[in-house]
């Protein structure tokens, strides 16, 4: 048997937890319902009876819980963010995953025995950053963003004082977390200030005859052929067209809908020394988050067992692109070439 | 170039200083050589030197910067040495080791690795790109040895005002005042990618692209523009018409992004209004002029950052 790797889900509600769980999450990732995570979406999240009864759930089973605080604490509203971190340590969580340098203070000094992760929207993307934070407030494990080759990953963890978590399957960011404003530069509200991306509320879709349109707060991110399948109008993954280029017509200039998905990897990645494979996605339903942890679980302990002999089944691949983004999948800045 | 008239006109207080932040583009030496030649002689205060968008890019080396430090400092300007915002190798963290042991001039940190360095004992500017949100962050930067901060792109009037009130003494405010903002960064190289080359082998594709190359949507908006690694705004930031709020808000320096024609224009128009020497609608018509592209300052206004509030909101 090698050396286990964590399998961290996303649990955007009670039932994907249990459901997470269930499926062979070794730990699950989830926040309070309000806007001091970054998946601040309507109808997800936990109140404070759910999360005891979701923590419960997870002990019980021997998973452990990660209580996403990833957000930037708006100036003047400060102690909503610090009554969460009082609470998240007062329920027993494993883990708090943080962003803001600020509250790592406030945790370190307050509750000097919760254990911190540093979130990816932290965006530490080199080992003498994820020192600065390991040496100021003692964070025990680093997620990095998705902007990482795999030599890069392996010379982070060289060189790092931390565990280091990556992502495994779902969402691809196109840019560093934690330094993107798109999202507010287009709709006035962003991950890191209200834990939203290009948010529902912004989203418009028109029908004429001829097409469909998607726009974010007026902003025509993307136009569809009749009969051509359409997808949520993330602003980073819209057809635009450059001017001055080789073509002027439209494309996929930042990134085209799609998902990451390191399955093809995971020998590699196991022994470059990673603690944890992260799943994106605690906007998705129960379902998803089920079919998802079962794949990457069967993935795990065939690839933990004989390194040498893994190689992803084509059935896993198949289920895991049936859920992607744009029924489609690519490593993303691990794979040199994608950069 | 009109001459420098400062006119500190309220005893006690300081004048709004101008700043002029790292060149965000990919210009040829003697661009730069000559850019930094008619800054020096220009009314601006602070001058961030430094590539901060992509490490391959090497037209002026270490000896080049100090030269133009050495020579704006000459004629008077407190220069900083910026340091690059996505940090991903042992090179870079090379390079960023000898810019903060430079010896001579302040560094502005953009990334943690930055801090990490400066923080035992030196004083930094905390960059754009480092997120402060709040007054208890801000408080941690002041303790790290931050002495000037530059507020995320993203904040507006009202989170300002709120940090203003709580910052802690000493600490000087630097708000984005104009230019293209700088609002995402990604491993991928964009301008490569437009021209269907991998990053690895990107040709320097952004050189030709002395302002970035124009995103707009499918129904002629102008939305972004890509800058190698990096995507800016499609609209130019402009915040000259906010200038008596951010003087009423004691904001201690106002940050001008560079542009390949028209700065001096810019800087000229700015000093004035800081001077009280014009009119703010017919600053914000003539700076409008000089720039090819709308103007925004959404952000400042606590909506979309894209948005261009134009009537005056006080």
């Amino acid at each position: 048997m090698n050396r286990r790797l964590e399998l961290v889900c996303p649990a955007g509600s009670l039932p994907a937890l249990r459901v997470a769980v269930d499926h062979g999450a070794d730990a699950v990732y989830l926040g309070f319902r309000n806007a001091t995570n970054a998946r601040n979406f309507a109808g997800l999240n936990f109140d404070d009876g759910e999360m005891r009864r979701g923590i419960q759930y997870a002990h019980e089973r021997g998973a452990r819980v990660f209580l996403a605080l990833n957000t930037y604490a708006r100036a003047g509203q400060w102690s909503d963010w610090t009554r969460a971190a009082d609470l998240a340590a007062d329920l027993g969580v494993d883990a708090v995953i943080l962003a803001d340098p600020g509250l790592m203070r406030y945790c370190s000094e307050r509750h000097p025995e919760l254990r911190l992760h540093l979130s990816v929207q932290g965006s530490a993307t080199n080992p003498e950053a994820i020192a600065f934070y390991a040496h100021q407030f003692g964070v025990q494990r680093v997620v990095l963003p998705r902007v990482l080759s795999l030599n890069q990953v392996r010379y982070v963890i060289s060189n790092a004082p931390v565990e280091v978590e990556v992502f495994g399957f779902g969402s691809l960011c196109v840019m560093v977390e934690g330094r993107c404003a798109l999202s507010s530069y287009v709709t006035g509200e962003s991950p890191n200030t209200c834990g939203v991306c290009s948010p529902a509320k912004a989203v418009r879709w028109e029908e004429t005859g001829s097409s469909r349109r998607s726009r974010l707060n007026g902003v025509l991110i993307d136009v569809y052929a009749p009969g051509e399948s359409a997808g949520y109008p993330t602003l980073c993954k819209g057809r635009f067209i450059v001017r001055g280029g080789p073509d002027a017509s439209p494309a996929y200039a930042l990134e085209e809908p799609t998902s990451l998905n390191v399955l093809a990897i995971l020998p590699e990645l196991l022994q470059s020394g990673i603690a944890a494979i992260k799943v994106e996605g605690r906007q998705r339903s129960p379902a998803y988050v089920g079919q998802v942890t079962r794949v990457l679980r069967a993935a795990l302990d065939a690839c933990m067992r004989d390194p040498s002999g893994y190689a992803p089944r084509p059935e896993w691949v198949a289920e895991l692109d049936r859920l992607a983004e744009g029924r489609q999948h690519t490593l993303g800045a691990i794979d040199r070439a994608w950069q | 170039m009109t001459a420098p008239s400062r006119s500190d006109s309220t005893p006690g207080t300081v004048a709004m200083k101008l700043s002029l932040g790292p060149i965000q583009y990919f210009w040829d030496r003697d661009t730069v050589m000559q850019f930094y030649g008619r800054v020096a002689e220009s009314p601006v205060d602070i001058v961030y030197l430094g590539e901060t968008v992509c490490a391959k890019r090497r037209a002026l080396n270490a000896a080049d910067w100090l030269d133009i430090a050495a020579h704006l400092a000459a004629a008077g300007k407190e220069v900083v040495l910026s340091t690059l915002v996505l940090v991903e190798a042992a090179s870079e963290l090379s390079r960023m080791r000898r810019i903060v042991d430079n010896g001579l001039y302040r560094v502005e940190a953009n990334d943690m690795a930055a801090v990490n360095m400066l923080c035992s004992g030196k004083r930094f500017v905390a960059g754009p790109h480092i997120n402060i949100y709040n007054g208890e962050t801000l408080r941690l930067f002041a303790d790290l040895g931050a002495f000037r901060w530059i507020p995320p792109l993203e904040l507006g009037r009202e989170a300002v005002a709120a940090l203003q009130a709580v910052r802690p003494d000493g600490m000087q405010t630097e708000v984005f005042a104009f230019g293209r903002l700088p609002l995402a960064f990604s491993a991928r190289c964009f301008t490569a990618r437009a021209h269907g080359l991998p990053k690895d082998s990107c040709e320097f594709r952004c050189a030709d692209y002395p302002d970035g190359m124009e995103l707009e949507t499918r129904d002629g908006q102008q939305f972004l523009a890509l800058n190698g690694i990096q995507v800016q705004s499609g609209y130019t930031a402009n915040l000259v018409r906010e200038l008596p709020t951010l003087q009423a808000l004691k904001v201690d320096v106002l940050r001008l992004s560079p542009q390949s024609r028209g700065m001096e224009t810019v800087i000229d128009w700015f000093r004035r209004a800081i001077d009280g020497n014009v009119d703010l609608d017919e600053a914000a018509r003539a700076l409008g002029d000089a720039v090819s592209t709308g103007p925004c300052n959404g952000f400042w206004h606590g909506v979309a950052g894209m948005d261009w509030l134009s009537e005056f909101v006080p």
